[in-house]
């Protein structure tokens, strides 16, 4: 049974962005978004949402949590 | 297998042996070198043990044990590979022999079909053309995505958070998880889900 070429473009689209697809693969998709309108929009919205959750996740170290790591340098092995 | 200490840091084997103190001294150097290198990294770690435990106190501790561990067991890192991974692998290592790991199975969770799930439901909230502007950020909050993340049964947070936060090649999370590659790309596909599905229910 044959995909729809839409679903089919949807099958793809984590490896897409993954960078992870096969050449021909890679082709199938291009040439699809290329005249899709729809999927086009939805592979642009899951690449904004990609970066909007390492975005969101990232939290910086707190203040003074360097500190105590220094302080633990030099630990013996048997300690 | 273990090679010798000397020849892994630097000294060839076949030279004369050193005096004690010769030698101490460079080890001393070499332990030094290997401190300042992994406290580089340790925003990064903080990073991502920040989005393994669900406070930043438990995030702290976790980090420290990290370089506790790994200071005393500076000599079994390979200098030349992945430290970044290495720092990862004592981590999560240690984050589930904290016992997080009793938790209802993901088997039983029902997942949508589509990896459009999310996209397609801000669409008919908000209009097909909206999908061109900066949705994502309009419709989400910043809160709602941490939020959907500590909310992933811990299998899939850990694959989610080592690759699309971390920054981890599927190899390394692998590496760092002791699992099949086949396994990273099963729980990565089906985690992004599951954040996406949880975002749409939760979020709109």
């Amino acid at each position: 049974m044959k995909l729809d070429p839409c679903d089919r473009c949807e099958e793809l689209l984590q490896d897409f962005l993954d960078r992870t697809l096969t050449n021909a693969e890679w082709a199938e998709a291009e040439s699809h978004l290329s005249g899709c309108e729809y999927c086009r929009r939805r592979y642009r919205f899951e690449e904004h949402l990609r970066r909007y959750v390492k975005l969101s996740a990232a939290e910086r170290m707190p203040p003074g949590l360097m500190d105590k790591l220094q302080e633990l340098r030099g630990l013996d092995a048997t300690a | 297998m273990q090679s010798p200490v000397a020849q892994r840091y630097g000294r060839p084997v076949s030279e004369p042996e050193p005096t004690e103190a010769r030698r101490i001294a460079t080890e001393a150097r070499d332990r030094a070198r290997f401190e300042d290198e992994a406290l580089e990294f340790a925003d990064q770690v903080y990073r991502v043990a920040r989005r393994l435990v669900g406070s930043r106190e438990e995030a702290e501790d976790l980090v420290q044990e990290t370089y506790a561990r790994a200071f005393r067991s500076w000599r079994s890192y390979t200098p030349g590979t992945n430290m970044r991974a290495w720092l990862l692998r004592i981590l999560t290592n240690l984050n589930v022999d904290r016992g997080r790991r009793i938790q209802r199975s993901p088997q039983t969770q029902p997942l949508e079909e589509t990896d459009y799930y999310l996209a397609n439901k801000v669409a008919s909230a908000a209009g097909e053309e909206v999908l061109d502007q900066d949705v994502v950020v309009e419709r989400l909050s910043q809160d709602s995505v941490v939020s959907a993340l500590s909310e992933l049964p811990p299998q899939f947070r850990d694959v989610v958070v080592l690759v699309d936060i971390g920054d981890f090649t599927y190899a390394d999370a692998a590496q760092i998880l002791d699992i099949p590659m086949g396994t990273v790309m099963s729980r990565l596909h089906r985690g992004r889900r599951l954040l996406k599905q949880t975002l749409a229910e939760e979020a709109l």
